[in-house]
């Protein structure tokens, strides 16, 4: 057995020879990645690559084939059942698509996981309400969108409330999957510097996936890049725009010429 | 020789795969049930379910009802003519609703309706990740969606059922009174006469089980559907099919149980 490592560098999540595939189509292929707690992790890579099955994974909503997947140092594919949901309970998540509850209104969608909650921290509905229209607010979204239905909303206002519900209970973990995808630039800038206030104010630890080379660096402590099923590139947020990575600066730059063909997708 | 193995192969393939899903079905309807035992209960839920269980199935049920006595006093009419046809025709209408129509036919139109209804909501919530959603906001899908459904199930098909027998009886009685020119004083005491407790009692436990399975259906199908709209389409179609062959299996089997001796 290792020896406890020193506490601050026990990764908050640590990812070990992480491999999925579905049917033939390999997704990942041996990811290996440490998070350490209380930073922020950007993830990017082309569509299709797999950033939202690694997510998924770490969730618990899609199996791996093979590899580990420690949080707090313990390995969460082990796990019994009760434990792992416990586990998850730890983390939040906006969904690409914000999967919201539609046959719920806006405030109950935000203020779910908070209702949710037994024991001591359980609260009342009004209580409830009013930390939903408070969350509402952080995200730039009136109040009195809390009534309305999720249906009623336009796709950048949906995926707000996704984040609204995704931080409301202030998890230690949190996961974003293309945070800013459709939202205007000055929006995306808010919602940017709301999930760094949740890092830095609140102390978790965020993992987000954006195509947004701008929302990137604004966004993350540390950058790594997903191709072909592998983690072809780690390094520091800031530097992503001049990695000297050649695939990292074709695709943070945009270019159509470069190690990275325009693979059709099987 | 060939096509023999393929076909040999094929039918063993079938076999498995119909196993692994009844094996799947069951542990999945143990484990809904599993958490009726388990706070917390989700009360809302239930009362949703069973709104949309009883209150919005009940006119179509008490149409099926009326109809279905209407006419089972028609056709007896014209066999029992000669005979004491009056009585009989009470004792027949009674019991037929009673023990098999008001049961299986509440069951059959509450398939088609709610277990539709369910699969549709419950895949749609499926293929748009709002399942998945759930997990991660502190709640588990199957207490959440699952449970309080089949308990609305349970609940809800036994209380349509009593609503069917008495309009069932109303409609032979209609029948009876009106076309045929019976008395109305001897409709009832005919039926009243030769209705048994032990009958009403097993067509609502008959009821209660449709409810169950019909509920299951429409929540297993919907849970595990995928790829989109046409997969929630294709999820609706099975929970129906599904639960309308299931019904009427389940019939057979509790009126073995409890009517032949
Ligand atoms: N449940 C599934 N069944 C089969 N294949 C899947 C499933 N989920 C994902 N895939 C496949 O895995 C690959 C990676 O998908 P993923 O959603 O992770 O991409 P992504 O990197 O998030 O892309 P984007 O940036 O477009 O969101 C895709 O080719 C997809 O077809
Ligand atoms: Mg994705």
């Amino acid at each position: 057995m290792t020896p406890p490592a020193a506490p601050g560098a026990v990764p908050k999540i640590r990812i070990r020879g992480l491999h999925k595939s579905f049917g033939d189509k390999r997704v990942l292929d041996g990811i290996d990645l440490d998070i350490l707690p209380g930073t922020s992790t950007v993830i990017i890579g082309g569509s299709g690559s797999g950033k939202s099955v690694l997510l998924r994974c770490i969730l618990g909503l899609v199996e791996p084939d093979a590899g580990t997947i420690e949080i707090d140092g313990v390995d969460v594919l082990s796990m019994n059942r009760r434990q792992a949901e416990a586990t998850r309970e730890q983390i939040g998540m906006l969904f690409q698509n914000a999967a919201l509850f539609d046959s719920l209104p806006v405030w109950e969608n935000v203020a779910f996981g908070l209702l949710a909650q037994r024991g001591t921290r359980r609260i009342g509905r009004a209580q409830a309400r009013a930390l939903a229209s408070e969350v509402l607010t952080q995200v730039g979204l009136d109040p009195s969108v809390g009534d309305l239905r999720p249906a009623e909303l336009s796709g950048g206002m949906q995926k707000r409330v996704g984040l609204a519900r995704a931080i409301a209970s202030r998890p230690q973990i949190l996961f974003f999957d293309e945070p800013t995808t459709g939202l205007d630039p000055i929006m995306g800038a808010v919602i940017d510097g709301l999930i760094v206030d949740c890092v830095r104010v609140l102390g978790s630890t965020a993992i987000a996936i954006t195509h947004d080379m701008a929302s990137a660096t604004r966004i993350g402590d540390e950058a790594a890049m997903l191709y072909k099923g592998r983690l072809v590139w780690q390094g520091k947020a800031a530097s992503l725009l001049d990695s000297g990575n050649p695939m990292v600066d074709q695709f943070t730059h945009g270019r159509r010429e470069g190690p990275i063909g325009m693979e059709l997708r099987r | 020789m060939a096509s023999v193995l393929d076909l040999v192969a094929r039918i063993g393939r079938g076999t498995l795969s119909g196993v692994r899903g009844a094996g799947s079905l069951t542990l999945f309807g143990l484990n809904g049930l599993s958490h009726l035992l388990r706070p917390p209960f989700y009360w809302r839920a239930f009362f949703q379910a069973f709104a949309e269980f009883a209150f919005f199935s009940l006119p179509v049920v008490a149409l099926t009802a009326i109809f279905s006595g209407m006419v089972i006093a028609l056709q007896s009419y014209t066999g029992f003519s000669r005979f004491n046809a009056q009585s009989a025709i009470a004792d027949i209408v009674v019991l037929s609703v009673v023990r098999e129509l008001g049961p299986v036919l509440a069951g059959l139109m509450v398939a088609g309706r709610v277990g539709a209804a369910m699969a549709a909501e419950i895949g749609t919530m499926r293929v748009t990740d709002q399942i998945d959603a759930l997990g991660t906001l502190s709640t588990n899908p199957m207490k959440y969606l699952v449970a309080p459904r089949l308990l609305a199930g349970i609940v809800a098909l036994p209380l349509l059922v009593v609503v069917a027998d008495i309009l069932g009886v109303l409609g032979g009685f209609i029948v009876s009174v009106i076309k045929l020119g019976f008395s109305p004083r001897g409709y009832i005491t005919g039926t009243l006469s030769f209705v048994q407790t032990g009958d009403v009692v097993v067509g609502l436990a008959k009821a209660a089980v449709f409810g169950f399975v019909i509920a299951l259906m429409g929540c297993y199908n919907g849970y595990h559907s995928r790829g989109g709209a046409e997969g929630v389409g294709a999820a609706t179609t099975s929970a129906v099919v599904a639960a309308s062959i299931l019904t009427l299996a389940f019939d057979y089997v509790l009126t073995e149980l409890f009517f032949a001796r």
